[in-house]
């Protein structure tokens, strides 16, 4: 990494620092924890499952052997739907501290989260025989709500955007979302749905899920790659991209768009989880450097692996039953957020 | 500066509003008194609490309504000036026990009390106090720790983004516990959460009566060394406050009103926010006479969500808490854009 900084400095460009050897190797090393991560994610649960089971049933498949049944109908979609919905979450949150130069915000700390969660009880109060398909484009909905309301509040605050107002609006957000969602979870009876939903856990995703959020999310994720040049010219300051010929509005516009369907997508899933967008953009770009050219892959990739091996946790916790994921994953997530408190610095 | 400190003008406009409120009070309370699945209209209220009502209508305004707008009332206060102590030593406006996660602390050391002795659903409720206070104090004394920074002292914005942080990890393991419970004690938990004033009694009253008592006159007879905190360290100690103890005091004060609050009625947040703001508009941020109207617009707020809360639907209520969080974010939202940090 030292040749690289080196490398910049001598060609004497304004320093974006970069280390793309870095990022190389945790996207390799990554890729394949994730491997690693989905077939211990299927090896682990109450029924004991051995390697050859798994082999077997992935290219033998045979209904009358439970496991079988066990390992593609309720493992495997589980392993898939974490890792996904883990890079969705890093990604929009690295998407999110880029835009708004900010380093407190997450989809969940920003009232995104809970806004996909008031359009789902919506939902699910007023529909409640709809497929997952439209429920998923109603989290959308409700979550670019959400987002639209926290930057409204931010864009339109006197003296800009602190830090510490942003996490505010997102608490305001966040709760108006949640005191809607409650009342009407009375009203309908949908209270102990609702607790378990707002926990956050993988343990309901299936196949039919797993394939209506997978387009999405790789979807997002490439609109993001696509994007990530252009974040990493907003991240720099809305003046100096502008000078640098961006059509910031744009930028936002499409960044915003892509959040939305991120964390939709993965509030559909798998509810409201916190702070993995906060900590993996944070980790990534300590390593990797300001170029969201690779904090977008690298944020990707690290955060399927920590939601991979947290939901191992959430299984094996307090097991025969499921530990809600989005407790294990604020367990990280709490102490970071202090360490940030703490720092109290713009550092983008 | 003495002309804004003892301004007779403020100070006779503060007495007008206090009587004001009262009177708002008053007659919300006979409103309030009569909403609810069994309608009473307010001559026979009034009948009713002279002692000429049927025996219906007894217990439905003694039993029921009675003692519960009783505990809108004094949480409301409780809560209102637990905020607006809170802001001022913070010297922060935006501070609120439920932003600082100390109703969070409160309201976790209750649920563990739940989740350890399941079989009463209820702890006895002159013990539930402490135990909150127990929850509440630590997590205060956690926020002011982790905050702390040698050489800076604490920063208005450090505290309330820590608080903020260590809200959401106590909201964490409350999830956990909950989900623990049985479906009969998640129920009670998951509406006492929202600050509904379900099952309230006299019991209850009884319980909470004394922290609001002991404690808004302490915090009142300290409202000029308030004025001074809020105002700016330096000047604080140049006047000889000696700074820290007495934030201390005033600390543990906002801690056990809130605290108490929380126990009797759950957690309703907002309502330590827009208490004193609302104050601070009306007769201006000399703590003397901003704090009771600050405890007369808490007590109103809470009464007016719950009768809101109780009238929306015939089959069920909605919890104050709600309500309030509806009513109040907006308002939130609103001092946030208008805050310049």
């Amino acid at each position: 990494m030292d040749i690289t900084m080196n490398a910049a400095s001598k060609v004497d460009k304004p320093p974006i620092r970069t280390r793309p050897w870095v990022a190389s190797i945790i996207i390799v090393l990554g890729l394949f924890l994730i491997l690693f991560g989905m077939v211990s994610s299927i090896l682990s649960g109450v029924a004991n499952i051995s390697y050859e089971t798994i082999w077997n049933a992935l290219t033998n498949y045979d209904v009358s052997i439970d496991q079988h049944t066990i390992i593609r109908e309720l493992r495997l979609p589980r392993a898939l739907a974490g890792a996904l919905v883990g890079a969705a979450f890093a990604v929009s949150g690295a998407i999110i501290q880029g835009m708004t130069r900010n380093p407190i915000a997450d989809t969940g700390l920003l009232g995104i989260n809970s806004g996909a969660g008031l359009a789902l009880v919506v939902v699910f109060a007023f529909f409640p025989a709809i497929a997952f398909e439209y429920i998923i484009l109603s989290s959308f909905i409700g979550a670019g709500l959400g987002a639209l309301l926290v930057y409204g509040i931010a864009y339109l605050s006197k003296g800009g955007l602190s830090p510490l107002k942003l996490v505010l609006a997102g608490v305001v957000v966040g709760s108006l979302s949640t005191g809607l969602s409650q009342a009407l979870s009375l009203l309908f009876q949908l209270n102990y749905d609702l607790a378990f939903w707002s926990a956050g856990g993988i343990s309901t995703a299936d196949w039919f899920q797993v394939s209506v959020m997978m387009p999405w999310i790789i979807g997002g994720l490439m609109t993001a790659m696509i994007l990530s040049r252009s974040i990493t010219v907003l991240s720099l300051g809305e003046e100096i991209a502008a000078g640098l010929g961006q059509r910031t509005k744009l930028v936002k516009a499409l960044g915003t768009i892509v959040i939305m369907v991120l964390a939709g997508a993965s509030v559909a899933t798998v509810g409201g989880v916190s702070f993995i967008g906060l900590m993996v953009p944070h980790i990534v770009r300590f390593l990797v450097g300001v170029d969201y050219r690779w904090i977008i892959p690298c944020s990707a990739v690290v955060g399927a692996v920590l939601v991979l091996f947290a939901d191992i946790a959430a299984k094996l916790i307090a097991s025969p039953y499921e530990t809600p994921l989005g407790a294990v994953i604020a367990v990280m997530g709490v102490p970071f957020f202090l360490y940030l408190a703490r720092k109290e610095r713009r550092e983008l | 500066m003495s002309t804004t400190l003892f301004n007779p003008m403020r100070r006779k406009r503060s007495i007008k509003l206090v009587i004001f409120f009262f009177a708002v009070l008053v007659a919300l309370f006979i409103i309030s008194l009569n909403v609810g699945r069994y309608s009473i209209t307010p001559m026979e209220v009034l009948q009713t609490l002279f002692g000429n009502g049927s025996k219906k209508q007894n217990i439905v305004l003694f039993d029921l309504r009675l003692p519960r707008m009783i505990i809108a009332v004094l949480m409301g206060m409780g809560l209102a000036i637990s905020g607006a102590v809170l802001q001022g030593i913070s010297r922060n406006a935006l501070s609120d026990p439920g932003i600082l996660g100390i109703s969070s602390g409160a309201g976790l050391a209750v649920l563990l009390f739940v989740s350890f002795y399941p079989s009463n659903t209820l702890a006895p409720p002159f013990l539930m106090p402490f135990l909150a206070l127990i929850g509440a104090g630590a997590t205060a004394v956690l926020i002011y720790l982790l905050s702390y920074k040698k050489g800076h002292g604490i920063s208005p914005t450090r505290l309330l983004l820590t608080g903020i942080a260590v809200g959401a990890g106590l909201s964490a393991v409350s999830i956990i516990l909950t989900l623990q419970l049985s479906p009969r004690n998640f129920e009670f938990v998951v509406t006492w959460q929202m600050g509904s004033l379900w099952g309230s009694n006299w019991k209850f009253v009884i319980a909470l009566l004394p922290w609001i008592v002991i404690l808004l006159p302490i915090v009142y007879w300290k409202s000029k060394i308030l004025n001074m905190l809020s105002m700016n360290e330096h000047i604080a100690e140049s006047l000889g406050v000696s700074i820290h103890r007495e934030r201390l005091l005033l600390l543990a004060a906002a801690v056990g009103l809130a605290a108490a609050s929380v126990a009797i009625g759950g957690g309703i947040g907002f309502v330590g926010l827009l208490g004193p703001h609302i104050a601070r508009r009306l007769v201006g941020p000399q703590h003397q006479y901003m704090l009771p109207i600050t405890a007369a617009v808490g007590a109103l707020l809470v009464l007016i969500g719950d009768t809101i809360g109780r009238s929306f639907m015939e089959y069920t209520e909605i919890p104050a808490g709600i309500v309030i969080s509806l009513l109040g974010g907006p308002y939130f939202i609103y001092l946030i854009m208008r805050a310049k940090a």
